[in-house]
């Protein structure tokens, strides 16, 4: 006879709510962890999105995402014919504010050239650029469509295609150009000033310059070597990809990891004081009962294991309406909530762990009563 | 009555409560010897040590000195640990409260059937054992029904079907009539002897209730610890 089950059946309604308040309690817990992820996951989507080996920065900078970086688009050429070079690729990285359907959208544009290295790795839906200019392919998270029209400065651009999951450290989705309309977007200046610039009689002097040139290795070609002879020329610097990403979480998420790490540590505190609490508190509402068994006769192991299986009955409980909540808003988070099974399985071990431990109080508490309290009353 | 063996031996008892200036004497040296078959009713005032022998026959409080046999088995004897003692309860010994105390989240028939788990019968056999019984007692139309649900005289027969259900040869009561009308009472203690006298088992209860002072074979009065009268 599982006195467990027939105790919790006995109060289902009220065990039940128990469960559901631990369930929102795990939906936070879950949140903040996925929040925590997706930050880390967001931070890196744009360093990893070209698939890049290596690098190649303005000397004495951290480019071009921890601060800017410019170097001449022609470095490009030079890289690609350095020796273990597969391809090569300039990029340009900017942020935006355009208007589109009544909102305004903050976007990020990468500029790329088509056919080298720094575009989008897979289409969802339609297709990649295939113009020299005013077409883009987005991010499906800024809500734009194939086929619709949106301006970028003074330009009308096309959406033909959609992406997922590429965005900057701070959120925004990312939309993909070519990198002669991302230059002249970073470069062009409105017309009043142009009419300005000319009658003052300025010559407009346009250094054709870049954020950054990615490359790719052959295989079995030497990393090292190449960021090493890069890092002689004194106006670049040379990053692998590792560095990167290294460079990225340290200088730019890291506060913010921290920030929701700590959170998240003060919440899973909480939460295993609330375990611990609720637990104990429903083993006190049953010493009465717990030295009625004493006294009937049940050994210790009974009456642990009504105790003991309860707390992870409510764990478990607890931890799935938690999963199951979180799976179903997550995509309704203004940022990507990131869920790695790994982490919902940790999760579910510090539960486990924390019921038990609350469960050792209650057991604790129960193995003091003595048996002579359910007589004389 | 034909009177069997002895079941319950309680030689040169004493339990004191506290040191020095705080010393409570509950029992002095007190001598008891209970036949199988016999119903006797421990009376007295409050703090008389009704309650405290009561808990040491049920191995429930250990005596500070003197002998207690159970069934033949001399007990707190240094040998017992607590589990050893709760194992005797199981198999020896059945309890009834004034409030039945019955486990609420269990049905009568699982209440019954639970000390028969506890001891290991088979779920099923424990099941019909407990049925079995709620039948004899008149409330197996009850069986299903939880504790909350059943009256007052239906709760203490399902009560009594628990202590019983195991077959103890030691019965301990204590005001197992006290929520009941006098009639009700004497109803509860005759079922009790008859059970008492088919299972060979004797029985021991602390009443305060004089409407059921003539179903016991004898009253032991206490007083200050000590045996009054027999």
């Amino acid at each position: 006879m599982n006195l467990a089950l027939k105790d919790i059946r006995h109060g289902l309604f009220r065990f039940v709510l128990t469960c559901f308040g631990l369930g929102l309690l795990m939906t936070v817990v879950l949140a903040m962890i996925g929040i925590y992820n997706g930050l880390v996951s967001d931070a890196l989507a744009v360093v990893k999105a070209p698939v890049a080996d290596v690098w190649v920065v303005e000397a004495g900078t951290k480019g071009p995402f921890a601060e800017a970086s410019s170097i001449p688009a022609d470095t490009r050429d030079a890289v690609a014919r350095m020796p273990g070079v597969a391809e090569a690729g300039a990029v340009n990285y900017q942020n935006v504010e355009a208007f589109h359907a009544g909102r305004t959208l903050r976007i990020y544009v990468v500029g790329y050239e088509p056919g080298r290295p720094g575009g989008p790795q897979a289409i969802a839906e339609g297709r990649g650029i295939g113009a020299s200019h005013f077409e883009l392919v987005a991010d499906r998270k800024t809500g734009l469509l194939p086929g619709e029209t949106i301006r970028f400065g003074r330009k009308r651009f096309t959406v033909v295609g959609l992406v997922e999951g590429a965005m900057n450290s701070g959120g925004d989705p990312a939309v993909y150009v070519t990198l002669a309309d991302a230059m002249a977007l970073q470069t062009e200046l409105d017309p009043a000033a142009q009419r300005v610039q000319a009658a003052r009689g300025a010559v407009s002097v346009k250094s054709a310059s870049v954020a950054a040139v990615i490359a790719r290795m052959a295989p079995g070609a030497d990393v090292d070597l190449l960021t090493a002879t890069v890092r002689q020329w004194k106006h670049l610097a040379a990053m692998t990809q590792a560095e990167q990403e290294e460079l990225l979480l340290v200088s730019v998420v890291d506060k913010a990891r921290r920030q929701i790490g700590l959170f998240l540590g003060i919440l899973l505190s909480v939460s295993a004081v609330v375990i611990a609490l609720i637990i104990y508190t429903m083993t006190m509402e049953k010493l009465k009962q717990i030295a009625t068994l004493k006294l009937i006769g049940a050994p210790d192991r009974t009456i642990v294991a009504l105790i003991v299986q309860q707390a992870l009955i409510l764990g478990a409980s607890g931890w799935a309406i938690g999963l199951m909540l979180i799976l179903s808003v997550k995509d309704y988070f203004p940022r990507r909530v990131v869920l790695e099974p790994f982490n919902v399985m940790v999760l579910a071990g510090i539960i486990a762990a924390v019921c038990l431990l609350s469960s050792a109080l209650g057991v604790r508490a129960a193995m003091k009563v003595d048996p002579a309290t359910a007589l004389g009353s | 009555m034909a009177l069997g063996d002895i079941l319950i031996e309680v030689s040169n008892v004493a339990k004191h409560f506290g040191e020095g200036e705080t010393r409570v004497d509950a029992l002095r040296a007190v001598d008891l010897a209970v036949r199988a078959g016999e119903v006797i009713a421990l009376l007295g005032p409050s703090g008389s040590g009704k309650t405290t022998l009561l808990n040491i026959i049920g191995c429930i409080l250990a005596p500070s000195a003197g002998r207690v046999v159970l069934d033949g088995e001399p007990v707190f004897d240094g040998r017992w640990l607590r589990r050893d003692l709760r194992r005797l309860r199981l198999d020896k010994i059945g309890f009834i409260f004034q409030a039945h105390n019955l486990l609420p989240f269990l049905t009568a028939e699982e209440n019954v059937a639970v000390v028969l788990d506890l001891a290991g019968l088979h779920a099923e056999e424990g099941r019909v054992r407990a049925r079995e019984l709620l039948d004899y007692l008149e409330v197996g139309h009850r069986a299903k029904v939880k504790p909350a649900l059943l009256s007052g005289g239906e709760a203490q027969r399902v009560a009594i079907a628990r202590a019983l259900a195991n077959r103890p040869r030691i019965i301990l009561a204590d005001e197992p009539t006290a929520a009941l009308d006098g009639a009700r009472a004497g109803l509860v203690m005759d079922l009790m002897r008859k059970l008492a006298v088919e299972q060979e088992a004797c029985i021991v209860t602390v009443t305060h209730d004089e409407k059921i002072f003539d179903r016991f074979d004898r009253l032991i009065h206490l007083r200050d610890g000590r045996l009054a009268d027999a």
